[in-house]
């Protein structure tokens, strides 16, 4: 049997509630080159739009997009430094999103109604 | 709710006294030192409805998404107008508030590393100047309305266009209360209501922000730049 004077653990004491979930990131300077590199992406996104370099456009845009995403989301949003739980809480909901909407859009695309009516641009309904 | 040991107490079973319930012994826990356990994560609570809130938003913006790709090509149903918004697109001029957009999460981000400082002044100064970038964003986004709109593609002319303005339109709403948020913090910092010691409300905000920002850089690649 374990005496009075056990030690609480530390990630759990009261005092320390919301206050130990993170550190506190990146510096201003540090900040400030992210956004630097955030302009840079975006304005190769403009530039791939008006000199489109074939069939890799859609892909190119498509990469600088999810890397735009994830600078913002990893540095400014903290959450490359935060707790992994809220990780999981925005992750769980964009996974969830996109699964959704990607089965929604094959439907709508690629299976055709009874009725004869589709969402494709050539006919309506 | 206390967190001090309560001295001397034990968790193995207790001979009752004379009239009283028996008592039911249990292995002993290192909680038994205390008289109310802390049900916490050791997480702010605020923080993770903020990300959970997030997450759920993102079914919003997949919804009106996936809804605008889906019927980007439709031609109105009568009339002989064949009018699309991607016809309309001021790519350079989009480009730029997507800049001013995309820079007003640095602004963002050094309010609070201001806040956390304790430099009042400076986070004052940021929070106003995030709140003037949106402001200028949603400046560009009625001017883009509004050129459209005399072009002749209303909010009815078509479903594709219905389905443009539904989702540029409710990132706007949503940048719209972001700025509400933002002078509002501006003036509970002003008049003292939030110090530094309460930076992790800030972060909220900011979090709030920081989605506008992320969901713009989707609706910009996939609506106005992918053909």
């Amino acid at each position: 049997m374990s005496t009075t004077t056990e030690a609480v653990p530390e990630e759990i004491h009261p005092s320390d509630e919301a206050h130990d979930d993170h550190d506190h990131g990146l510096s201003d300077f540090g900040y400030i080159k992210v956004a630097l590199l955030l302009a840079v992406l975006t304005a190769a996104e403009v530039l791939i739009y008006f000199a489109p370099p074939g069939a890799l456009e859609v892909p190119l845009l498509l990469i600088l997009m999810v890397v735009k995403f994830e600078i913002v989301v990893a540095y400014f949003m903290h959450l490359r430094f935060d707790n992994k739980l809220f990780t999981w809480m925005f992750v769980g909901g964009l996974v969830l999103a996109i699964a959704v909407y990607a089965a929604m859009g094959t439907s709508m695309l690629f299976w055709t109604d009874p009725a004869g009516c589709d969402l494709s641009p050539n006919l309506n309904c | 709710m206390t967190d001090t040991p309560a001295t001397g107490s034990t968790a193995a079973a207790v001979e009752p006294a004379e009239g009283d319930e028996p008592q039911i012994a249990y292995p002993r826990t290192e909680w038994d030192d205390y008289e109310i356990v802390p049900p916490t994560t050791s997480l702010s609570n605020e923080k993770l409805t903020m990300w959970t809130f997030l997450g759920s938003d993102c079914l919003l913006f997949g919804a009106l998404i996936s809804t605008y790709l889906l019927l980007r090509n439709r031609r109105p149903l009568s009339g002989d107008e064949s009018l699309r918004a991607a016809d309309l697109f001021d790519i350079p001029f989009t480009s730029v508030s997507s800049f001013v957009l995309l820079m007003s999460s640095l602004t963002m981000v050094l309010a609070v590393s201001a806040i956390a400082r304790g430099e009042m002044e400076r986070c004052k100064l940021w929070l106003l100047t995030t709140a003037a970038q949106g402001a200028v964003f949603i400046a560009g986004q009625v001017y883009e309305f509004t050129s459209f709109y005399r072009e002749g593609l209303g909010f009815t002319v078509s479903i594709s266009s219905s389905a443009f303005y539904t989702l540029t339109g409710f990132h706007g709403v949503h940048v719209s209360l972001g700025i509400i948020m933002l002078v509002t913090l501006w003036a509970m910092v002003n008049r003292g209501i939030i110090g530094p010691e309460r930076a992790d409300t800030v972060e909220i905000i900011v979090l709030y922000w920081h989605y506008v920002d992320i969901v713009w850089i989707v609706i910009f690649a996939v609506v106005y730049l992918i053909p």
